[in-house]
């Protein structure tokens, strides 16, 4: 019995189990010593979950956006994050205006609205010409044609963007019935934060229950599992292709949105790239093509991001450890994909498709 | 005349959307003042000519087949008609929303959002001649500009390529007028270029003369009656043309960077270092179609192998020379290969894509953090890396270095040849068609796919070696994920697997971009926009390898009968 386990694995998998024990043991050395000696109080760590949570959640709605063109094109839409970028960057302007006439501190509430139609709209509008210009003549192709023209498109976006609106950074006002703190099982949190977690989970479960309950959505199931049987029962399938990058794209200008009320770094014309890598870590760590996958993948990157660097990397001695925030995402990426290849709620696509 | 209107229109529409588009970016005004042709044509106006130009092809296009010349010509000419409606709408735009917004207290202001809708975007439109009489000038010369299009589908075939010849010849000089004056100048033709250019600008009895030159040589079919002479040759002459046409290309390629100059010469050493990367990831990813999207991740270990090993400033660890390192870099990026290749074997498609690219993330993020500094420098870089001395010459300039490129590039080549022909090589290949029978084949994939992911990283470890010995100076940031973009995009565009491809794309998307650097931030937007035109109409690559060739043509006949 024990011979024969013996015989079966070789030394890939000797030095993959190897790695991952490895990994553990640093990670608990990490979170030892940080809570051992009590750097930080728990309202820190209170207010550094909720901020993960706030950010977690506009990974999430980006994230949606790749899992669901993955789900049915199998396509990794490079150009997604620059779908994020247009919206929140159109956004801003009328953001600044109601800022400016009063309306969004004396309707705060039609006020955002506008915003998220807004944002929508546009971000829409590009991911169905996206998809109409560099991904439709290209069905069919080898997998890496649409890669390039996605990393291609990704450019000419930015740059559109940059040409159109200017290379200055601009920043999203406050918002006055949004700022101001609430009080959580005794914690004081922004109240904008818990606002754009509450907003973006309205949002995710609309969608998934867009996908379960409806018969577009029905289709979509259809043509992910099967495009050619789909065509056969009747499925229009440049319609649901379009549908899909409509809705994406919709989620992606809500996300540029929520964005720009928490963060006051402000917009431009390169912000799409770096949440676009992000999100696509969040839905592969959710497992990709899988929607609430997607969603826990958002929020989970999200909170590990802000939470972990101070939680490990401190706690091994590692200096400024937030400069390396970027570099952890990319890191659990890592780790995630050697420990559960399939991400967490996944099947085995990884064998069965790629 | 029974016209396909609907046909008119949209085609129009289209070229027009293209224009607006070219103009609300701003391409169309930032180069109105950077003229081409004396003062009649500028840099501007070319760009906005793309939209009525396209839209008279495709209609001619469109019509050729079901209708007589004259009337596509009609047709063209009404689409170009078309073709000025949305630029109309632009100048009413920018008319309505801008203008009148000037020099009063409003709220919001339109010229905040969008920063190109200018005054002069609107007095370029309009030849400068106020609405008025602008617009109607406008619409004549889309017309003009749709029909000038349509005459690049409809002229008789021997004329038409000579005419497209001749423009694309008078227009490109125009364009690289910086590059042509530095290239004449090295041969002491300063009066040529003198004669040919007025500040920059082709002066128009010089256009007229190079139009007509490429026009005449495309008409009399020069080319054509070259090589039938060779054709007619017997076949022992044929051998010693090939012999001295070997020589002299080896002879061009020794000479090229004395011929053009320092700055074309540090082109051509980015190209060179280009083709060195693809090359190495055309293993990766051409033969044993592992996607590599981290692939800077090497050339930044190389980089800073050199930079730590060599640096005469107070990171430098040794005081080893050029030649001693380069090798060890070599080594050091076979290793990371290997290091970097263990925890991906089991991962495959966009996977794989997703965390090389991670890793690239991580290394470039390593090396600006803190916590590395002490050893490399973190944001600061490593300084003062010594150019590498060749018996006594140091190589500082570029013309010396790109002879180092082209030696790696030339190794490297000779490397990948062998080994795509080698046992391994088809091991490789077999791998990247079918992982799963390859295995059953009796192939050990651990050691097929840690083969290709260190060879590879170490040729992208020795680009990036002579990368830091050429500049002296490194930094994180230059590491960062565009080159890995760039190495990936040139073998595709090129023919993935491809090695004459690699040279190709490397100087369509490398030595393109250097030569055109006066348009610095749309630089990027046209590198963007030439990747999808590419893959819309090659999709197989400029030189595609035969047996990618043939997978895709045998879908097309496939479909074919199909979609007809």
């Amino acid at each position: 019995m024990l011979k024969r386990y013996f015989q079966n694995i070789s030394w890939v998998d000797v030095f993959l189990r190897v790695f991952q024990i490895a990994a553990l043991i640093v990670i608990t050395i990490g979170i030892y010593n940080t809570v051992t000696t009590g750097r930080y109080t728990s309202a820190q760590w209170a207010t550094l979950v909720f901020a993960g949570l706030a950010q977690g959640s506009v990974y999430a709605l980006i994230a949606l956006g790749y899992t669901l063109v993955y789900g049915i094109l199998l396509m990794i839409n490079f150009a997604h994050g620059e779908v994020y970028m247009a919206g929140a960057f159109t956004g801003v302007f009328l953001a600044q205006y109601l800022s400016n006439i009063g309306f969004l501190d004396s309707n705060p509430f039609l006020g955002v609205t506008a915003l998220i139609l807004l944002a929508g709209t546009v971000s829409t509008l590009i991911a169905v010409l996206l998809e109409r210009i560099a991904y439709r003549p290209l069905r069919g192709a080898p997998r890496l044609v649409p890669l390039i023209t996605a990393i291609g498109a990704s450019f000419a976006l930015q740059y559109t963007f940059r040409g159109l609106y200017g290379a200055e950074f601009r920043a999203y006002p406050a918002v006055k019935a949004l700022s101001g703190l609430v009080n959580v099982f005794g914690f004081n949190v922004p109240l904008v934060q818990l606002v754009v977690l509450a907003a973006a989970v309205v949002f995710m479960v609309a969608l998934y229950l867009f996908v379960e309950r409806t018969k577009m959505g029905k289709a979509m199931r259809a043509v992910s599992e099967d495009k050619d049987v789909a065509r056969l029962m009747g499925i229009d399938i440049d319609k649901v292709i379009v549908t899909t990058f409509a809705i994406g794209g919709a989620l992606a200008g809500v996300a540029g949105v929520f964005n720009g009320l928490f963060r006051p770094q402000g917009v431009y014309f390169f912000m799409g790239f770096f949440p676009g890598l992000k999100a696509f870590t969040a839905a592969v760590l959710g497992g990709i093509g899988n929607l609430p996958g997607a969603m826990i993948g958002g929020l989970l990157l999200g909170v590990f991001e802000s939470l972990f660097p101070n939680l490990i990397l401190e706690g091994l001695g590692i200096p400024s450890a937030n400069q390396l925030r970027d570099a952890f995402a990319f890191t659990m990426l890592v780790l995630i994909l050697i420990f559960r290849p399939q991400g967490i709620f996944g099947e085995r696509l990884a064998e069965k498709k790629a | 005349m029974n016209l396909n209107w609907r046909l008119i229109i949209k085609n129009g529409l289209l070229g027009g959307i293209i224009a607006f588009y070219l103009s609300a970016i701003g391409m169309a005004e930032t180069f109105s003042q950077r003229y081409l042709i004396s003062t009649f044509l500028s840099t501007g106006q070319l760009f906005v000519a793309v939209g009525g130009v396209t839209a008279g092809i495709l209609t001619a296009r469109a019509l050729k087949e079901d209708y007589k010349k004259s009337t596509a010509y009609i047709g063209s000419l009404l689409a170009g008609v078309f073709s000025s409606l949305p630029l109309i709408l632009l100048i009413f735009l920018i008319q309505v929303l801008v203008i009148q917004q000037t020099g009063q207290e409003v709220i919001f202001r339109w010229r905040d959002m969008f920063v190109n809708f200018s005054p002069g975007l609107v007095a370029m439109l309009t030849f400068g001649q106020g609405l008025g009489l602008g617009i109607p000038l406008l619409i004549l010369a889309s017309a003009l500009l749709a029909g000038l299009g349509a005459t690049f589908i409809l002229f008789p075939d021997r004329l038409r390529l000579a005419w497209l010849n001749g423009l694309i010849w008078m227009l490109g000089i125009g364009i690289f007028s910086e590059n042509v004056t530095q290239i004449l100048g090295q041969f002491g033709g300063r009066g040529l270029a003198r004669f040919l250019f007025q500040q920059r600008t082709l002066n128009p009895i010089a256009a007229i003369l190079i139009f007509a030159g490429a026009f005449a040589i495309a008409y009399f079919r020069v080319h054509k009656t070259v090589q039938n002479r060779w054709t007619g040759m017997p076949a022992r002459q044929q051998k010693r043309g090939r012999t001295i046409g070997l020589v002299l290309g080896i002879l061009l390629l020794i000479s090229l960077p004395w011929m053009v100059g320092q700055f074309l010469s540090q082109a051509l050493f980015m190209v060179g270092l280009y083709v060195m990367m693809g090359l190495g990831l055309n293993i990766v990813v051409g033969y044993a179609g592992l996607l590599d999207l981290g692939y800077v991740a090497f050339f930044a270990v190389g980089a800073y192998t050199m930079g730590i090993l060599t640096s005469t400033g107070p990171l430098g660890q040794s005081d080893l020379s050029f030649w001693a390192v380069l090798p060890i870099a070599v080594l050091v990026g076979l290793a990371w290969g290997v290091f970097l290749g263990f925890p991906v074997l089991r991962m495959r498609g966009d996977y794989l894509a997703i965390v090389t690219l991670g890793f690239g993330e991580i290394i470039r993020i390593l090396a600006t953090s803190d916590w590395l500094a002490p050893f490399e420098g973190g944001p600061q870089g490593i300084l003062h890396i010594p150019n590498p001395n060749f018996f006594g010459i140091t190589m500082h300039q570029p013309q010396t270095m790109y002879y180092l490129v082209v030696a790696g590039s030339l190794l490297i080549a000779f490397v990948t040849i062998r080994l795509r022909e080698s046992r391994l090589g088809r091991q490789w290949m077999a791998m990247r068609e079918d992982e799963d029978v390859a295995e059953a084949m009796g192939i050990n994939l651990v050691q097929t796919k840690l083969l290709a992911f260190s060879i590879g990283a170490a040729f992208s470890a020795m680009a990036g070696a002579i990368f830091a010995a050429r500049l002296g100076n490194i930094f994180p940031h230059s590491f960062n994920l565009l080159i890995s973009i760039n190495a990936l995009a040139l073998i595709i565009v090129g023919g993935l697997g491809s090695i004459p491809g690699v040279i190709v794309g490397s100087l369509i998307l490398v030595g393109l971009p250097e030569l055109l650097r006066e348009f610095t931030e749309y630089r990027l937007l046209m590198y963007g926009l030439l990747l999808i035109v590419m893959m819309l109409f090659r999709p197989e690559g400029f030189l595609p390898e035969e047996t990618q060739k043939r997978e895709l043509h045998a879908d097309e006949e496939e479909l074919a009968p199909l979609e007809t």
